[in-house]
């Protein structure tokens, strides 16, 4: 999941890899840095996802030598757009571009499995989202402060891992801001708990 | 030769053919139909993970979580899936719910029944084995099974009892047993401990090698979760233990970055 606030963007995500109902990875890292200040997050199949991630990396890269400074968030976006459409039958790839640049600050991009795309002021992803909908649609609140998306993200992927079959692990989030890319890990004994029964 | 020759009846004004003698199949309830789909358990629903028993010098072990899955959905997280059946054995069930919940009720009335002869013998772990050995075998083979891998433990005469039977009726006594990931991930694990100790365990080393297993199964089984029942049987009876959670480490995480 990802969501803005002025000055930047916080993105979070569980840390689990299935295979069928074998955790491959269970401390796999879903935030992937497209550039400097720009990431995505990657759900569906990891093969794919990582293949579109590389590919728009690269094109990222040079597009911010060629036009100097750092790259748009939108722009960063719109290649995974491409990606993501032009090939939709054959791919699984639920994708969430965030970060931050200087003409628009923080900005959340989703571009779910048709290969739309469209900006959302938070947005979440893959298989434990369905479980969680009614929780942010609650929660939410525009203008939140940094550490209010924090808080925001843990408890939403917390309450999302803990219904999830296919999601656990550790919480990885990001903050991406003007000054830099801040990473923290949640580990799985100290996300916050909530009703268990 | 006309197809539709062929097609014709035997006769026509006379009795229908069959109706005067039997032959399997006359009678529609013989028969499985379409409409016979509701009686029978072609997909399990509510579904309980590993189940684990270790054999120890002086008793058995048996270990499972307390989830009910719902395909992905961790949907019922507090779940019993262990039972005592009575002061010398313990049942436990992988797979479907409901027909956990079913075996558990006919099981419970059989020990009503015998209580009520009064004659001071009581079903031991072995016989209960064989009981469902018989049962699974015997609903497999009218292609409508029970959905579980059961698991017998108990305490009988001086000796440890441990056995499993699962839905297709495959049937064995062991050291040691485990369903589901269980099978993949923890019995290796237990059949380590098991030689290292020249068969002969400790409660405490075997207790130590179940919780270890169930730490492995919680990192490693998409369909698990941290919360799971205990129960033991030895010459002193049956306990079940309140709910527990494993302890994972996780420090792993912070020296992963990326995916290459």
């Amino acid at each position: 999941m990802a969501v803005e606030f002025d000055g930047g963007v916080v993105i979070g995500a569980d840390s689990r890899t299935t295979s069928g109902a074998y955790i491959a990875n269970r401390v796999t890292d879903k935030l992937t840095p497209i550039h400097d200040r720009i990431f995505c997050c990657r759900s569906g199949s990891a093969a794919d996802t990582q293949a579109i991630a590389d590919a728009v990396a690269a094109n990222v890269e040079l597009d911010g030598i060629v036009m100097g400074g750092l790259p748009s968030v939108k722009k960063a976006a719109e290649i995974f757009r491409q990606y993501c459409y032009d090939y939709r039958d054959n791919l699984t790839a639920g994708i969430i571009v965030a970060g931050w640049d200087p003409k628009q600050g923080g900005q959340v991009y989703t571009i779910p499995l048709g290969g739309m795309l469209i900006r959302q002021q938070f947005s979440i992803g893959g298989s434990g989202s369905t479980y969680i909908y009614g929780h942010v649609d609650a929660t939410f609140k525009e203008n939140m402060t940094k550490d209010e998306c924090i808080q925001f993200c843990t408890n939403a992927l917390s309450l999302a891992i803990n219904r999830d079959g296919s999601s656990g692990g550790v919480v990885r989030l990001a903050v991406i801001t003007k000054e830099g890319v801040e990473r923290k890990v949640i580990l799985g004994n100290d996300l916050p708990r909530f009703y268990e029964g | 030769v006309i197809m539709a020759d062929l097609m014709q009846p035997f006769w026509q004004g006379g009795p229908s053919p069959g109706l005067f003698y039997e032959y399997p199949g006359k009678w529609s309830s013989d028969v499985a139909s379409p409409s016979d789909a509701r009686n029978r358990t072609s997909q399990p629903t509510v579904t309980g993970t590993s189940v684990l028993g270790l054999k120890f010098t002086g008793g058995v072990i048996i270990a499972a979580d307390t989830l009910g899955s719902y395909g992905s959905m961790a949907r019922f997280r507090n779940v019993s899936r262990v039972m005592k059946v009575n002061d010398s054995t313990i049942l436990s069930a992988a797979g479907d719910y409901a027909d956990f919940q079913f075996i558990k009720a006919e099981i419970e009335q059989m020990v009503i029944d015998e209580e009520v002869l009064n004659d001071g013998f009581f079903m031991s772990p072995g016989a209960v084995h064989s009981w469902m050995t018989r049962m699974l075998y015997h609903r497999r083979s009218k292609f409508d099974p029970l959905w579980n891998s059961v698991t017998v433990a108990g305490f009988y005469n001086g000796e440890s009892f441990l056995g499993s039977v699962d839905k297709i009726g495959i049937a064995f006594k062991s050291a040691s047993v485990a369903s589901g990931f269980g099978a993949y991930l923890a019995q290796p694990l237990m059949r380590k401990a098991i030689e290292d100790n020249g068969d002969n365990l400790s409660y405490e080393k075997a207790r130590h090698v179940i919780e270890e297993c169930l730490k492995v199964l919680y990192y490693r089984d998409a369909r698990s979760y941290n919360r799971y029942e205990i129960a033991v049987v030895t010459k002193d009876g049956v306990k079940i233990e309140k709910p527990s959670s494993s302890k994972p480490d996780w420090n792993v995480a912070n020296v992963v970055r990326g995916f290459e």
